[in-house]
């Protein structure tokens, strides 16, 4: 019964960590670079969104 | 193939989701906390005496409500991921950011290491109570990757989440308290026969001050959350303030019960693990060790659960500025997550978890932290000389300024010096790596860093820029 329940938490972390991979290569595979590092810091409520304001650049 | 579909998409900027309100600021920092109330800050009794840590509590509590209230007002302000990172980048420079950057993500990894590691051992512990023996790495490995894949999943499901169980946690300490009947001294609670005063005198109290550090650690990481709150300048200090208020209620209830119920020679024992759950056991009631047992299993799952997500998003910012490689700055189409400094982490967390002695991991964790403190006070005194009162609009002002940044800057010298009492050799070799890693950052990694890219505040320029 010990046993089993060691196995179960091995075989589930593999399988979350499995499907993790699959989404991430997915997730990579499907769209480009530039979508995917197109962040930019601070929408910020106080300011408003700053990428329409073209930010501060020294 | 992947530059077809890149192109057959229209132009989109990913940005992490703005959904999180005060109530899951508070989940994140007492999440991350509150695992110290349950064990780590008990070995400051066998430094100073219950005496001792209680001086060590309200002196640490001071320290780390001077941290909250200065993180209040500036990431009240810079509302980006990063936190004390993204602050160090606009207020000091490049150099200083990329080492703020390095502490956080350490600091937070090691921690979520320590904390999973524990959370394995509990249950290992708890099936021993019962009579069986099994080990604790697949049910560490098991928190850590389910805990990863929440992350991974969204941000306001995570903190929600955290939001629970840390509520339930807090309550198990209250519960204990209640059980304990403080209204009837002497009944449950033997404070005048166990307080012994100052076993190792005043320097005792001064080395108590490196684990009193545990009642407090992580605070700071609501800070992380800045870019995802719904309302930064209402959220953020709302959040941080209620949180240190929870903590300073916290640590000394946790120091009351526990000094009430066991001897400080043996809370301050090198292999006492936990100790609220020891002194629920002290009390012989099988309702109040349970719950308490189920209190530090959830208060370390909370603990590793904000880590993961405060390490993913200072990996993150400083791959968005190029500090790093830019591909950790990708943001999950779907999730709005940062997904690969998720994944990237997770083994990085495991491996310690896994394979490095708790105190090691918890040692590195809290240098890491105190460094970052150090900074915040010189943070602190340029954000207000740069942006003067009335110059920007903040989402809180703290009050008292300097004597909070001086009082920190005084209270994490003293600390630096009750570590090197204890870790002096830890504290060094730290320093080393902390050097080292900056001679890269200066002489390699900073020629890929676009300089004016990574401001994109629309603030006034600083006064006398």
């Amino acid at each position: 019964m010990l046993d089993a329940i060691v196995w179960a938490a091995w075989i589930v972390s593999a399988a979350v960590f499995a499907w993790i991979l699959w989404d991430f290569v997915k997730t990579n595979l499907k769209y480009g670079e530039d979508t995917l590092i197109s962040s930019r810091e601070g929408v910020d409520d106080l300011f408003g969104d700053s990428s329409a304001a073209g930010g501060n650049k020294p | 193939m992947t530059l077809q579909m890149e192109a057959a998409q229209p132009k989109q900027q990913l940005q992490l989701l703005k959904v999180l309100g005060p109530a899951h600021i508070w989940a994140l920092g007492v999440g991350i906390v509150l695992v110290g109330e349950f064990m780590g800050w008990n070995y400051a009794v066998g430094k100073g005496g219950a005496i001792g840590a209680l001086i060590a509590c309200w002196v640490i509590g001071l320290l780390y409500t001077c941290v909250a209230m200065i993180d209040s007002e500036i990431t009240s302000t810079v509302a980006a991921a990063g936190g004390q990172y993204t602050q160090a980048k606009h207020m000091i420079g490049p150099l200083m950011a990329f080492n703020v950057g390095l502490y956080l993500v350490l600091a937070y990894t090691m921690l979520e290491a320590g904390d999973v590691q524990v959370a394995g051992q509990l249950i290992q512990i708890g099936a021993g109570n019962l009579g069986y023996n099994i080990p604790w790495q697949p049910f560490t490995v098991l928190a850590l990757v389910l805990l990863a894949l929440m992350n991974y999943r969204g941000v306001l499901a995570t903190l929600t989440v955290n939001l629970v169980i840390t509520a339930a946690a807090f309550t198990s300490i209250i519960i204990l308290v209640i059980g304990t009947q403080p209204w009837n001294p002497g009944a449950v609670l033997l404070h005048k026969e166990l307080l012994t005063g100052l076993p190792y005198g005043w320097i005792g109290v001064l080395a108590s001050l490196h684990f009193g550090i545990w009642y407090y650690l992580g605070i700071e990481g609501t800070c992380q959350a800045a870019e995802e709150v719904r309302s930064p300048g209402r959220a953020l200090p709302m959040g941080t303030m209620l949180g240190i208020i929870t903590l300073l209620i916290a640590a000394a209830l946790t120091w009351y019960v526990c000094c009430g119920l066991l001897p400080w020679e043996y809370l301050g024992w090198d292999n006492e693990l936990a100790p609220l759950y020891d002194a629920a056991h002290v009390t012989g009631s099988p309702v109040l060790t349970v719950v308490l047992f189920v209190g530090t299993l959830f208060s370390a799952i909370a603990s590793a659960n904000g880590c993961i997500n405060d390490a993913a998003r200072a990996w993150f910012s400083m791959g968005r500025d190029r500090y790093l490689p830019i591909w950790f700055g990708a943001v999950h189409p779907g999730y709005r997550t940062p997904f690969r400094s998720i994944v990237f982490l997770m083994p990085v967390a495991a491996v310690f978890a896994l394979f490095i002695p708790l105190a090691q991991v918890i040692t590195f964790s809290i240098l890491s932290g105190l460094l970052n403190y150090t900074f915040m006070p010189i943070n602190m005194m340029k954000f207000r000389r740069m942006w003067p009162l009335g110059s920007i609009q903040r989402g809180f002002e703290h009050p008292f300024h300097p004597f909070p940044s001086i009082v920190l800057f005084v209270l994490c010298s003293i600390t630096f010096f009750a570590v090197y009492l204890g870790y002096g050799r830890q504290l060094l070799a730290m320093m080393a790596f902390y050097i080292t890693a900056s001679c890269w950052f200066a002489f390699y990694r900073y020629r890929y860093v676009k300089r004016g890219d990574q401001f994109t505040m629309p603030w006034p320029r600083p006064s006398g820029y």
